[in-house]
């Protein structure tokens, strides 16, 4: 029909709403956005510009990237997840689904605001870290460490729709982001510097998952004894296999209705109304 | 024209057969309600004629669609009120009713159905806020915010209080006047009667009765009823045999001729000087003919 929108234009509307649904749930946005932020600062006081001798940099500017992958993978993983998981609790998937709306415009709405999200908590994160802690960045590496980011928003953004496929319930969502993003920030070396003293397993389990593989070139990317470019293509094409497996799956086995009865799903509603 | 032809149309969940075999012919511009009590299997025969379904066996064109293959033209040419959906807190009524609207490529305008469901006053606040009727009513409008040409109304007014239900009522009957097709689900007696050209009574995934509210059952042809109560003492006989002393203690007669039967009892009533309280003559209601037709009525 001539009167269509045209699908670029119906995305724009969706990315929008979206970002609209996100800044007005101020659980989500609190956690996104400003608990890594919190982090941030609280490490920066603590250690203040302390050097950490295996690295050579100082907390500050290991942290501030470090921090700003965090968020990235909370906006994307743990955000595009559960809202979805929620929402199809409450029956707003079904609504959707009963519209013309274009199940890949409606999905692409989600990501491309989880990337926005992701790329505003960053410019925060770095903003700060420059005017107040020292932090340095680098017109060298910038370009590797923008493509970095981007790949690996879009990859977490991706494994939060799989992670909404595969859970019954918007409570469930949240107790997986929980419990898979939180260890394997701590081993891969977001929350603590990566230590050589660690067992080999360990370091395997880190090495398999994409979070190692997004938070390592890029926060290789200001490190300021680091010479390079910052490109790591084994990364980059490790994250977009992850990625692309994970949209692949997610997308045949994406469900638009909760999978408990109506009754359950009622109960649920009335709840949130309450 | 016909809007929805369903032939033999099955669904089988497991082992239980939700649905066995159900034809249904709906014209255009027809208001065609499926009445029944819950797990009659209504709410399963819309969700297959919105696409939310798939069927086990049978024929369903809806527009001319096979609404499994859930086509963009097609969910473009229909609106969906559904009893299980909801809508995201956050938005406002009018940011809502603007991206549901942003995604048809006909639709109406946001401040029009605002006013057509009455949420003028609520414009501007969040969808949170709203009274259980009030997110009814946002609902009812983001199912017309495309112009549809077929709207599905799953039991549109549960749990509504008497005047937001009368309203609610206008606003379908207003979108009957502009030529619309409406499948209405309900198992409210007279919202079917005052809303629906025809009706469709379903019981255990099966039609058992199909006409106009008028005339459903054979209700046009049926037996009136004439009931009155008296204080006199039960000892009086009736002039008329049959007559049946109902819960509520007033007595009831099922009469092939009302005119004359009536006649006889007033005169007998003032031949003894009776006084008969509550007399009326009625027809069975849509609901004695529901009650009767789902087994719903524990005295039949």
């Amino acid at each position: 029909m001539s009167d269509r929108r045209s699908n670029r234009s119906l995305l724009a509307t969706q990315v929008r709403y979206q970002n609209k649904i996100f800044f007005r749930t101020p659980v989500a946005a609190f956690f996104t956005i400003f608990f890594p932020l919190m982090i941030f600062v609280v490490f920066s006081l603590v250690f203040g510009n302390q050097y950490i001798e295996e690295l050579g940099v100082t907390t500050a500017q290991y942290f501030a990237p470090a921090m700003a992958v965090f968020a990235a993978v909370s906006a994307s993983y743990t955000n595009i997840a559960t809202t979805t998981a929620y929402q199809r609790d409450m029956g707003i998937l079904k609504r959707v689904r009963g519209t013309p709306l274009p199940a890949m415009t409606y999905m692409g709405g989600k990501i491309i605001s989880a990337v926005e999200i992701a790329v505003l908590s960053v410019v925060i994160m770095m903003a700060i870290g420059v005017a107040f802690y020292g932090v340095e960045i680098y017109a060298r590496t910038l370009p590797a460490a923008i493509v970095t980011f981007l790949v690996g928003v879009g990859t977490f953004a991706a494994l939060g729709l799989l992670v909404a496929a595969l859970v019954p319930s918007g409570e469930a969502a949240t107790a997986v982001t929980n419990a898979t993003l939180l260890p394997l920030a701590f081993i891969s070396g977001v929350f603590l510097p990566p230590s050589s003293d660690a067992p080999s397993w360990l370091t395997a389990i880190a090495d398999f998952f994409p979070l190692k593989h997004f938070v390592e070139p890029f926060s290789q990317a200001f490190n300021p004894l680091y010479t390079g470019s910052g490109w790591e293509w084994g990364d980059l094409a490790y994250m977009l296999a992850w990625g692309i497996g994970a949209a692949l799956l997610a997308v045949k086995l994406f469900k638009w209705e909760a999978p408990t009865g109506g009754g359950s799903r009622r109960k649920r509603r009335q709840r949130s109304a309450s | 024209m016909s809007v929805i032809e369903v032939e033999n149309l099955v669904k089988s969940y497991d082992d239980v057969e939700a649905v066995r075999g159900v034809d249904l012919h709906v014209d255009a511009g027809e208001v065609f309600a499926l009445l029944g009590p819950n797990g009659a299997g209504k709410s399963t025969i819309v969700e297959i004629l919105e696409g939310h379904r798939t069927k086990t066996s049978g024929s369903v064109s809806v527009l001319g669609f096979d609404p499994t293959d859930h086509h963009r033209d097609y969910r473009e040419r229909i609106g969906i009120v559904l009893q299980e959906t909801a809508v995201e807190e956050q938005l406002t009524v009018k940011e809502a009713i603007d991206i549901y609207g942003s995604m048809y490529p006909k639709r109406r305008p946001t401040d029009e159905l605002i006013e057509i469901v009455g949420l003028e006053e609520k414009t501007n606040a969040r969808i949170r806020t709203l009274s259980g009727g009030q997110r009814r009513r946002l609902e009812l409008a983001l199912g017309i915010v495309g112009d549809p040409d077929l709207i599905f109304l799953d039991e549109p007014t549960t749990g509504f209080d008497p005047s937001a239900r009368r309203q609610a009522w206008s606003i379908v009957k207003n979108l009957t006047s502009l030529g619309k097709t409406v499948l209405l689900t309900t198992h409210y007696m007279d919202e079917a009667q005052f809303l629906a050209d025809r009706v469709a009574v379903i019981a255990s995934g099966e039609i058992v009765a199909e006409g106009t509210p008028d005339s459903l059952g054979n209700r046009r042809t049926a037996q009136s009823i004439i009931t009155f109560s008296t204080d006199a003492s039960d000892g009086l006989s009736l002039p008329i045999g049959g007559a049946v002393v109902a819960e509520t203690g007033s007595i009831e007669f099922r009469s092939d001729d009302p005119t004359k039967d009536l006649h006889t009892i007033t005169g007998w009533a003032l031949e003894n000087n009776i006084e008969l309280v509550d007399l009326a003559v009625r027809r069975p209601s849509l609901e004695d003919v529901y009650l009767e037709l789902t087994g719903g009525d524990a005295d039949e």
